[in-house]
């Protein structure tokens, strides 16, 4: 199994009184809130610990984008993952990714994840979400009735200009490029860099990801035993396609937090995972759903009850709305995995098996957790629990990780350390 | 009171519904926000005098998918047309209201051969930053009906399922309406429509409710400065966005009056 850190770079300064005075975290979040003084400490913490996870052998590290976010403060993830590239050397970086229909020209997206490649050696995963209704809608203003046929335009003109080796044009319905021909290239060339596609739980996506041979992310906040039914889902769906259960088709987002025992775990962790569930997703029922953005497919099924209403990540601010925002019933819901080394393994065993969930994407920073705190849950993690779950599904190869330039033949980076100005 | 008679006109590829009823000379209506998911009581009142002639637009009831096929607004406008035609109404009287009334002001402006004379009812296709539009597609689900009626019932009758309806394709269709609104529209309800208000030569008509909570009174003021023909501006007391809803008989006497 692979274990990824997964960063959201909340602001961890939300006030106390946040969710009585301010309607939303998200699209309309007042900028009062935001101190770009305390976001210089935040900014460089988070990089820290993404780094800290990286040295702590963790196979990946995250990010994501988010616009107008108080619990996302990476409008841009690849610039943080650009700067990842020359502070660690051998784990995955996992753009989560970039949400194509927000780029004009996509083939934006085309050049800076090659050149992320490339800086990397070829460790990128590059991932293409359509976005939240929040980011694309309402904080990027794109039509929601056009949103999907955008993505998907973008998606092809995305993957021909990693893929065609002559310059073309291209004639799409919502992009004309007289010239498509991107400097530079991905390294990852056979045939392009590993594309995942968080979704929610719609039957469009999983049948799209089969078909196209991508891994399908399911990146809820609510934990594996709502993810459950999703992931069942997903199984069902690929069975009946003809593909095999290869854990490394899906990806799923987890909580955890690890400490020598639960009681400590609780005293650790309490804070900042209330903080994540009260603050971080008080979001405006009012940005949940603009017309359009869910596919009439999608819809007819949710009201059928073909899928479990916890299977709609399109609707998180509803979601939100209904569920847990006090540790017990956080835990009791399973959103945050805790307690002692030997607790976390034997759930994170259960989540694995459970969902047959090969990618494994971490969230052991969360809502105003400080840093110390945080780099103690990853070493935790990384020492006492990550050696007794990665044999997970070693029988199954995974297909869909970055294949980068053999080690030998990479550029050697240069510890950095503070220049001293010698005196002239 | 008798049922209207129901046909249909197809636009690339998709059949538009269209109710017509009454007799006299030819009257088209264009609806607002959220279509004509019902015949309504306001459409009797302009029967009575005039053959009214009710296209729906695609997306909206009884205008089936055919807005997944249009996606600019030159799309949109020559969809319009090819559907004004078709249902007979080139050179007719036309009334519009709210998203109806942007597409009603566009013919009259491009087409102006098919518009006889012209009646607006709360317009979408401006925008002032100054003084903002609501947000129609982002409003709580509670606080959808009182945006767009004065008495927030009116548009609960409007949307509510009629006995028999099916209980997961009547929703869907609802929301396909909004859509349908959204695409043209989104995200500011703007189409720069005041370029070519100054080419709609037709006597025009500019009725607003007074208690409007999407589109603000002065929008009034800015299509009637901004339309070269004629034109009056007259509130309705008591109605909101969608006035003809919330006030029948004062806007068809309004209009039926305009157009006599």
């Amino acid at each position: 199994m692979k274990l990824m850190w997964f960063h959201l770079m909340p602001y961890t300064e939300l006030p106390d009184d946040f969710n009585k005075k301010h309607p939303s975290v998200w699209v309309d979040i007042h900028s009062s809130l935001f101190d770009p003084r305390r976001a210089h400490h935040m900014y460089n913490d988070f990089m820290d610990e993404l780094e800290y996870a990286a040295e702590c052998g963790f196979d990946a590290v995250c990010v994501n984008e988010h616009h107008s976010n108080g619990y996302g403060l990476m409008p841009s993830p690849n610039l943080i993952a650009s700067s990842l590239a020359r502070r660690t050397t051998d784990t995955a970086l996992c753009v989560m990714g970039n949400s194509l229909a927000l780029y004009n020209p996509p083939t934006r997206v085309a050049e800076e994840f090659a050149m992320i490649d490339c800086i990397s050696g070829g460790r990128l995963i590059a991932g293409f979400p359509v976005g939240s209704p929040m980011d694309t809608c309402y904080a990027y203003g794109q039509n929601p009735s056009l949103l999907r046929d955008r993505y998907y335009e973008a998606h092809d003109l995305v993957k021909r200009a990693w893929t065609e080796k002559d310059t073309f044009a291209f004639s799409g319905r919502f992009n004309q490029q007289r010239y498509v021909n991107i400097w530079p290239r991905p390294i990852q060339n056979d045939p392009h860099p590993p594309i995942w596609i968080p979704g929610g739980g719609s039957i469009e996506t999983w049948r799209w990801c089969a078909e196209m041979d991508y891994v399908y992310c399911y990146l809820s906040y609510y934990g594996y035993k709502a993810g459950l039914t999703t992931m069942q889902g997903f199984w069902k769906e690929m069975e009946k396609l003809g593909k095999d259960r290869n854990p490394y088709r899906a990806g799923f987002l987890q909580f955890v937090g690890v400490a020598e025992s639960r009681q400590q775990a609780l005293d650790l962790y309490s804070e900042p995972a209330e903080y994540f569930y009260g603050r971080c997703l008080h979001v405006d029922p009012r940005f949940a759903l603009p017309p359009g953005y869910t596919t009439e497919g999608t819809q007819r099924a949710g009201i059928e009850g073909m899928m479990s209403k916890a299977a709609n990540i399109a609707n998180p601010a509803t979601k939100a709305a209904l569920k847990a925002t006090n540790m017990k019933d956080i835990v009791d819901g399973g959103y945050v995995l805790i307690g002692s080394p030997d607790e976390v393994i034997e759930q994170i065993r259960h989540v694995g098996t459970s969902l047959n969930v090969g990618h494994l994407m971490l969230l052991l920073q969360y809502g105003n957790m400080s840093k110390d705190t945080t780099k103690y849950n990853t070493r935790l993690f990384a020492e006492k629990v990550m050696p007794h779950v990665r044999d997970l599904f070693s029988d199954w190869e995974d297909k869909w990780w970055p294949k980068p330039m053999a080690k030998g033949q990479r550029a050697a980076v240069p510890a950095f350390g503070p220049q001293t100005v010698a005196a002239e | 009171m008798s049922d209207p008679a129901t046909t249909t006109v197809e636009v690339n590829g998709f059949s538009c519904r269209v109710w017509t009823k009454g007799s006299g000379p030819k009257l088209g209506f264009l609806a607002g926000f959220g279509g004509l998911p019902r015949w309504v009581p306001f459409l009797d009142e302009l029967a009575r005098k005039r053959t009214l002639i009710v296209p729906s637009l695609p997306g909206y009831p009884g205008g089936g998918l055919g807005h997944t096929v249009l996606d600019t607004h030159i799309d949109w406008v020559l969809a319009v047309r090819q559907i004004v035609e078709k249902a007979g109404l080139a050179g007719a009287d036309l009334l519009g209201a709210s998203v109806g009334g942007a597409f009603a002001a566009e013919m009259a402006a491009i087409f102006p051969g098919h518009v006889r004379k012209l009646a607006l009812i709360s317009p979408f296709g401006l925008f002032d930053e100054a003084d903002p539009a609501a947000d129609p597609w982002a409003q709580r689900r509670d606080a959808v009906a009182g945006i767009m009626c004065a008495d927030p019932a009116r548009w609960e009758a409007l949307v509510a399922p009629p006995e028999g309806a099916n209980s997961v394709e009547w929703p869907i269709e609802m929301t396909r309406a909004s859509e349908a609104a959204a695409r043209a529209f989104w995200p500011l309800g703007s189409t720069r429509l005041e370029k070519r208000l100054g080419l709609i030569e037709a006597p025009t008509l500019i009725l607003w409710g007074d208690r409007d909570a999407v589109l603000p009174p002065g929008y009034a003021q800015k299509f009637a400065r901004g339309i070269n023909g004629t034109t009056r501006v007259q509130a309705i007391a008591g109605a909101g966005h969608l006035a003809y809803l919330d006030q029948p008989e004062a806007v068809a006497r309004a209009v039926l009056e305009h157009l006599s």
